[in-house]
């Protein structure tokens, strides 16, 4: 096949220029800090509780979609109904819509004057502003990551042992749980943790409903832009190196599952 | 009677309805609130915010930045794909990854990275600095976080749909004579075409909403280094919610007609996109 040289040298020219090199700009400049002073920024008690609230979060949103994100999946899947090619276009809506738009529609809901702030506000209970809220907007964020992944896997499940499950007496509920449930659990993770490595990182979507108060509802991406405009570099390219190295870690967890999933199934 | 492997009626409503009812607190209710606000001061105010000029201008600037970020991007992924899906060779899996490396960064380190390069602090700033060179804090860093966040969308689309067709095609083109420039317009192209369009929409739509990184490099500078969603965040936090949301309505609107472009190719086009695993 003719063009490999050409195709090649542009594929690692650009990914050169636009990703390797400023990549790598990161790490020389935390290896630069020494790390004595890089321990000092990077996990500061202000860091801390930023990378607390960030994980923390991205997990709580994860897992609420893992669930939700499974049930859109699984209706998507096995049923009929009027309207499902609409739903399952709304499902990517959260791919499609710039974070900042989400994020302010979702301030101007769950304010306290909001259509459900208001109503939730009643009872004591504030979103915006809170933790509460950055969690909110990060369910927002990942649930097609959940719902994309479960989507294919469910589709190829065979009925096969279903049915045999069934002959052989299992009730429906036994059945999703001990012969559905194991077959679809790794795509379930790795949506999982697609939605938690995008809710990690995220900004736009937050920083409009978290309130962004230092220790409290700060999350790390903002506590870089922060010190930044503070002319803090040091702090936040140390910052940016712990959540770079994060990312890289799930992404290799990611990996991991998916190729012991390939392997399971036989090699494709 | 129902099928042993299916569910009793009321637990299938049950269940669609829950889904349904989920969809619309955390997706629908969002985006209608966005066209609500948007209309609350009327149409006269909605037009004005629209037309008023530092709106105008991040209109443009927006533009401007998917003018340049999409075809470079473009071109890119089909000569990445091409490299990968049409050709053997080692640490193929490694180049894979490094292309996807964009989707998992958060866009504040996106952008950060490349203040660490051209800023004033930069490995280029000084040398920038003497040159005249504006690159951060102006619309060249803008398009360059831009074409950071949306590096992977074309190749990703486009690796598994041209692994999955082979090369047989293109290798019987070659052995009637045809070129290498000739095979890949008349055989892969028309092969691929609606993976490609599928992959620039959805780098278009980045492109044009992305906030986190260009947020870092762009300096705020209203009426110049402003982009859309930049204009949306500095009207929100002058209180003016009703030119914020009217200008975020219309990144709702091109969210909205992305997403119908893509049901359409989807249920057009459902066997040429197949092995792109949609």
């Amino acid at each position: 096949m003719p063009g490999f040289g050409l195709t090649m040298g542009m594929t690692l020219l650009w990914l050169g220029i636009i990703v390797l090199i400023p990549l790598s700009a990161l790490f020389i400049r935390s290896v630069g800090l020494g790390p004595g002073h890089f321990v000092e920024v990077a996990f500061s008690r202000r860091a801390m509780n930023a990378y607390r609230l960030s994980f923390g979060a991205a997990m709580a949103a994860a897992a609420i979609n893992a669930v939700f994100g499974l049930l859109i999946a699984w209706v998507l899947v096995r049923y009929d109904f009027v309207g499902k090619r609409l739903m399952s276009a709304v499902v990517d809506l959260p791919f499609a819509l710039p974070t900042a738009v989400a994020g302010i529609a979702l301030t101007a809901i769950y304010a306290d004057t909001g259509w459900v702030g208001g109503p939730l506000a009643q009872f004591g209970i504030k979103v915006a502003y809170t933790p509460l809220g950055v969690v909110l907007a990060l369910v927002f964020i990942g649930l097609p990551f959940v719902v994309r992944t479960v989507e294919p896997v469910l589709a190829d499940l065979g009925k096969g042992i279903e049915e045999a499950a069934a002959t052989l007496g299992a009730g429906r509920l036994r059945i999703f749980l001990s012969v559905i449930l194991p077959e679809i659990a790794p795509a379930l993770l790795t949506g999982f943790a697609l939605a938690f490595a995008r809710g990690v990182g995220e900004y736009g979507s937050v920083i409009f409903i978290a309130g962004n108060v230092p220790f409290v509802s700060e999350i790390s991406p903002l506590l870089i832009i922060t010190q930044l405009e503070q002319y803090d570099y040091a702090g936040a390219t140390a910052i940016a190196t712990v959540m770079l190295l994060a990312s890289f870690l799930i992404l290799l967890v990611i990996n991991l599952i998916q190729g012991r999933e390939r392997r399971r199934l036989g090699g494709i | 009677m129902r099928a042993a492997t299916g569910e009793p009626r009321p637990v299938r409503a049950a269940l669609i309805l829950g889904a349904l009812a989920w969809l619309a607190l955390v997706i629908l209710l969002p985006l209608g609130a966005v066209f609500v606000e948007a209309l609350r001061g009327g149409w006269a105010a909605y037009r004005a915010a629209v037309f008023e000029p530092d709106a105008l201008s991040a209109i443009k600037l927006t533009l401007l930045v998917a003018a340049i970020a999409v075809p470079f991007n473009t071109v890119f992924g089909v000569a990445a794909a091409w490299t990968i899906a049409k050709h053997d060779f080692r640490g193929k899996d490694f180049l894979v990854s490094l292309i996807d490396l964009p989707f998992s960064i958060s866009p504040v380190v996106s952008g950060l990275i490349y203040i660490l390069v051209f800023g004033m602090q930069g490995w280029f700033g000084p040398w920038l600095r003497e040159h005249d060179i504006e690159i951060i804090f102006a619309v060249p860093g803008i398009v360059l976080a831009t074409v950071f966040v949306t590096f992977p969308f074309v190749a990703r689309e486009l690796i598994p749909l041209m692994t999955a067709q082979g090369r047989d095609e293109e290798e019987a083109a070659l052995t009637l004579g045809a070129g290498g420039w000739q095979t890949f317009s008349r055989v892969t192209l028309p092969n691929i075409r609606w993976g490609l369009l599928y992959g620039v929409l959805l780098t278009n739509a980045r492109a044009m909403g992305e906030f986190g990184a260009v947020s870092v490099v762009s300096g705020h500078i209203r009426g110049e280094t402003n982009t859309m969603p930049l204009h949306v965040e500095v009207l929100y936090n002058e209180y003016n919610f009703v030119a914020a949301f009217a200008v975020a309505s219309l990144l709702a609107g091109l969210a909205l007609v992305t997403l119908a472009i893509k049901s359409f190719l989807e249920w057009r086009h459902r066997d040429a996109l197949a092995a792109a695993g949609h």
